[in-house]
């Protein structure tokens, strides 16, 4: 180790006495690295954005329209925004009511988590319109889409009051898709950008503000 | 045997190939007004493209939404050139069935994304200014311009009521407006014009943005070449 | 003072840590060496001219089609039903899609551009002459590979003229005496070129030629490095070497003064390259040709079809043999030889001399002939063989183009065929010891 550094100072020490530095020489290959650099970089941006969503891709994620006034008090219609699945829950007066009962046994009850939900549906039934909610139905786990289990009791035992139950690993979530403690997900149901148009006519994959 | 046989054929194919060769009798084309900067133009004929072509011919490789670059609102889209139930992010699709087409019109009528790129804008221009009252035909139409052979075409003149009755004159091969219809002869004219404009920009719809690039692209390598030429000069100074 | 020696001090350390690492690697992979053997104690003869840029040009556009292709594949269908329209996909709809095909389709024409004057350097200089035989085969390989891509390629955008054009080469096949027909079933995979035969060839253009090409251009450049290149003397560099250090005395290092050179060319070569792809990439119809706009149809062929500009002057050659004894197998096998014959060239050619500048006005006049040959034969595979009209009843109103073809495929075979007779009877100019300017 030692001997390589004695051999670098004698080179160091040859090249900076006998020759001077080609000054010509040194700038022009900084300006054609800087440019050439430059260039590929620029060449690099069209490749990497053609891997982005192409149009026919944004056309088939394009927000979709639902018309709700067809769901039934206590159900839940499916829609789909970019592949998934939405729900679109239509509460029932007592399943309103029972939200706020209980928050002891949620992770976030009070949807503190911003990135589950967009700053309006920040609320304990996550929603515009209390009644009305409408979550992505994408286990926040590892994916899975979590099966309605709307009423309460029934093979989910005596304790559970209506809600979701993910199959894949047991992650259990309530009406307002805010997830029970103890399942393996980590947070509350995505609840996707929406707005309404009218009374009855709910966009999905549109913000209040922005367009798209 | 098979294989002597499938070799004639083969051969038969190889032969007639310098017959088919033989390009068919070129017809004269007037020259199509493209300003793919006129969007004005380009409005004009998106909206005869889809009020006209549109019932017949698709154009599958076209977004509505694609309209916005050429001055279009997201409502003028949908108001004005949307069937019920289309999405703005549709592709031009057509609502007739490919085989009833072929029924109807002896050949389904082709997609017309690329139609411009396939015959050019001076065809289509011709084409649809071509038409003249063939009483011999099925459709009661003949065109030169789609087979200068023996002036026969599938199609039917769907400008019929805009443009009036052309006839044509066997020995001149020239046509004149015999009939006149709701449009003036130039009116007619620009309208096809724009039309063409329009189905030269849908065929290639990048082709703004592809010249306007092209010129900042040639920029840098105008940069680079001096640098490198200087660099190479730089180095090659010690060389005898 | 402190300052200077601080950074002097830290510089020392940067460049000792790189070194660490240098010999780290070194110790297992010998990638110092091969620097030195391929860049940097490779000696170059110090007279390389404009022909010289090819090369390297050609590499430069096989990385640009494979960086392409590659994208490209992320977005187009091999199927049927599905090709057309995924490449307008790739146009309109995917981002930048249109820029990534476009560099792809004028790629695909200027690889031949830059291959055809590399090969015609290494035809006037002599560069495929003992020692560099091999060289020079593995480079025809690469040609012959290259046109396989190439007619791979061009059926994929599955428009008319690629449908057409792929039905009449597999064609080809087909007249071959015996087992014609059963080879091009075999190759299309059907009775007629279908989904199956895109498939294949999709897989014959994406990964099993450029594979082989990879292979080829690797071994092509490991026997360049091995015997040292030629240059337009023609001379040999390694003949006379400074008796000290052992270097050609006309050789120098490839790197840096041949790569600071070879990015002037590439520079150059990039404009014309962006003039092509931004302002007219269709190059009227010779890059992208109108019909192949229209989705194949099996039913209907159009009215003229003619292969790519790259392979016309053997398809006129191909059009030019006349049918023997009833069979087209003789205009197959003409088209076949004109491709092949480039590899005979090291053993045709008698002269005591290699390069144009020594040798004298017979060589000189027949690689004249040859070359218009090859521009009238690459003309004349563009259009109908009736461009030129008939002659009168003289030749049986035979048509004028077709004798004009025949008359430059017999000059572009005596090119070849003579060339052991009039390289050795030219009159050379006496070659000097160095390279000259």
């Amino acid at each position: 180790m030692s001997d390589n550094q004695n051999d670098k100072h004698q080179t160091d020490s040859q090249s900076c006495g006998c020759s001077q530095v080609d000054l010509e020489k040194r700038n022009f290959l900084i300006a054609t690295s800087a440019v050439g650099a430059l260039g590929c970089a620029a060449v690099a941006v069209p490749f990497v954005k053609s891997m982005t969503p192409s149009e026919r891709a944004k056309a088939a994620g394009a927000p979709v329209e639902v018309d709700i006034s067809k769901i039934e008090p206590g159900t839940v219609l499916t829609a789909e925004w970019r592949g998934q699945p939405v729900w679109i829950i239509n509460r029932t007066e007592e399943m309103t009511a029972e939200l706020s009962k209980h928050h002891d046994q949620l992770s976030d009850p009070n949807a503190e988590v911003s990135s589950q939900q967009p700053a309006y549906c920040k609320n304990e039934g996550r929603s515009i319109k209390p009644n009305i909610g409408v979550v992505v139905g994408i286990c926040t786990h590892l994916g899975c889409s979590p099966t309605e289990k709307l009423k309460a009791g029934g093979d989910m035992g005596d304790g559970w009051q209506g809600g979701f139950f993910c199959p894949c690993h047991g992650s259990k979530f309530d009406l307002a898709g805010r997830v029970f403690k103890g399942s393996p997900a980590p947070v509350n149901l995505v609840v996707p950008p929406h707005k309404y148009l009218s009374e009855n006519l709910l966009l999905i994959g549109v913000d209040t503000e922005d367009k798209a | 045997m098979k294989i002597v046989n499938r070799l004639r054929n083969t051969l038969l194919v190889l032969l007639t190939l310098p017959l088919l060769a033989i390009a068919s009798e070129e017809a004269r084309l007037d020259k199509a007004p493209i300003d793919a900067s006129d969007y004005a133009s380009l409005q004009r004929g998106a909206k005869t493209f889809v009020n006209y072509c549109l019932n017949c011919h698709s154009a599958n490789y076209m977004r509505y939404n694609r309209l916005l670059e050429i001055g279009l609102t997201e409502k003028q889209i949908k108001e004005n050139l949307l069937f019920t139930g289309e999405k703005v992010g549709d592709t031009m699709k057509v609502a007739m069935d490919k085989k009833d087409a072929k029924k109807w019109f002896g050949a389904a009528p082709p997609d017309l994304s690329v139609e411009v790129r396939a015959r050019g804008a001076d065809w289509v221009y011709s084409y649809m200014r071509g038409f003249y009252r063939d009483t011999t035909s099925p459709t009661g139409w003949g065109n030169c311009v789609f087979d200068p052979v023996y002036c026969k075409v599938s199609m039917p003149h769907v400008l019929y009521e805009l443009q009036g009755e052309q006839a044509l004159n066997h020995e001149t091969h020239e046509l004149k407006l015999v009939k006149p219809g709701l449009l003036s002869i130039e009116e007619y004219d620009t309208l096809v014009g724009d039309l063409t404009n329009f189905m030269a920009y849908m065929a290639e719809p990048a082709k703004q943005q592809r010249n306007q690039l092209g010129w900042f692209v040639l920029l840098f390598l105008g940069v680079l070449l001096v640098l490198t030429y200087r660099l190479k000069k730089a180095y090659w100074k010690e060389i005898h | 003072m402190t300052q200077e020696t601080h950074s002097k001090q830290n510089k020392s350390t940067l460049s000792n840590a790189l070194n660490c690492t240098l010999n780290w690697v070194d110790a297992r992979f010998p990638l110092t060496s091969n620097i030195k053997a391929h860049l940097t104690e490779y000696y170059a003869p110090k007279n390389f001219n404009f022909w010289y840029f090819f090369g390297s040009l050609a590499l430069l556009v096989l990385v640009l089609q494979i960086l392409t292709g590659i994208f490209l594949t992320m977005h187009y269908k091999p199927d049927a039903d599905l090709a057309f329209g995924s490449v307008e996909y790739i146009m309109r709809d995917v981002p930048w899609g249109w820029l990534i095909r476009y560099m792809h389709s004028t790629g695909a024409s200027m690889f031949f551009v830059v291959v055809y004057l590399h090969m015609f350097r290494g035809i006037i200089y002599g560069s495929y002459r003992n020692p560099r035989e091999l060289i020079w085969l593995f480079g025809v390989a690469i040609f012959l590979a290259l046109m396989g891509e190439a007619f791979f390629g061009y059926l994929l955008p599955w428009g008319q003229m690629s449908y057409w054009g792929a039905q009449v080469i597999v064609n080809l096949f087909s007249t071959i005496p015996f087992i014609g027909p059963d080879v091009s079933e075999w190759l299309r995979g059907d009775y007629l070129v279908s989904d199956a035969t895109l498939n294949r060839f999709f897989a014959f253009h994406v990964i099993a030629l450029p594979l082989v090409l990879l292979g080829l251009v690797v071994a092509h450049l490991i026997a360049l490095h091995e015997v040292g290149s030629n240059n337009p003397d023609g001379v040999e560099i390694k003949k006379l070497k400074d008796k000290k250090t052992g270097i050609p005395l006309d050789g120098i290092p490839f790197h840096p003064y041949y790569t600071v050179k070879d990015l002037v060319g590439v520079s150059a070569f990039l404009i014309v390259f962006t003039v092509i792809v931004f302002f007219a990439p269709e190059m009227g119809g010779y890059f992208l040709e109108a019909n192949n706009f229209v989705p194949a149809d099996p039913l209907k062929t159009p009215a003229h079809i003619a292969p790519v500009w790259y392979f016309t002057p053997y398809y006129s050659i191909l059009r030019a043999v006349p049918p023997i004894l009833n069979s087209q197998f003789p205009g197959v096998a003409a088209m076949g030889l004109s491709v092949v014959a480039f590899a005979f060239l090291p053993w045709l050619d008698k002269s005591p001399v290699k390069s144009i500048r020594y040798r004298g006005g017979l060589y000189k006049a027949w690689l004249a002939a040859f070359v218009v040959s090859f521009l009238v034969l690459g003309y004349l595979g563009t259009v109908p063989s009736n461009v030129w009209g008939q002659f009168g009843d003289w030749l049986s109103g035979a048509d004028r183009a077709t004798v004009v073809a025949r008359f430059f495929t017999v000059v572009y075979f005596l090119f070849f065929a003579l060339m052991p007779w009039y390289t050795a009877k030219d009159k050379t100019k006496p070659v000097p010891e160095r390279v000259t300017g």
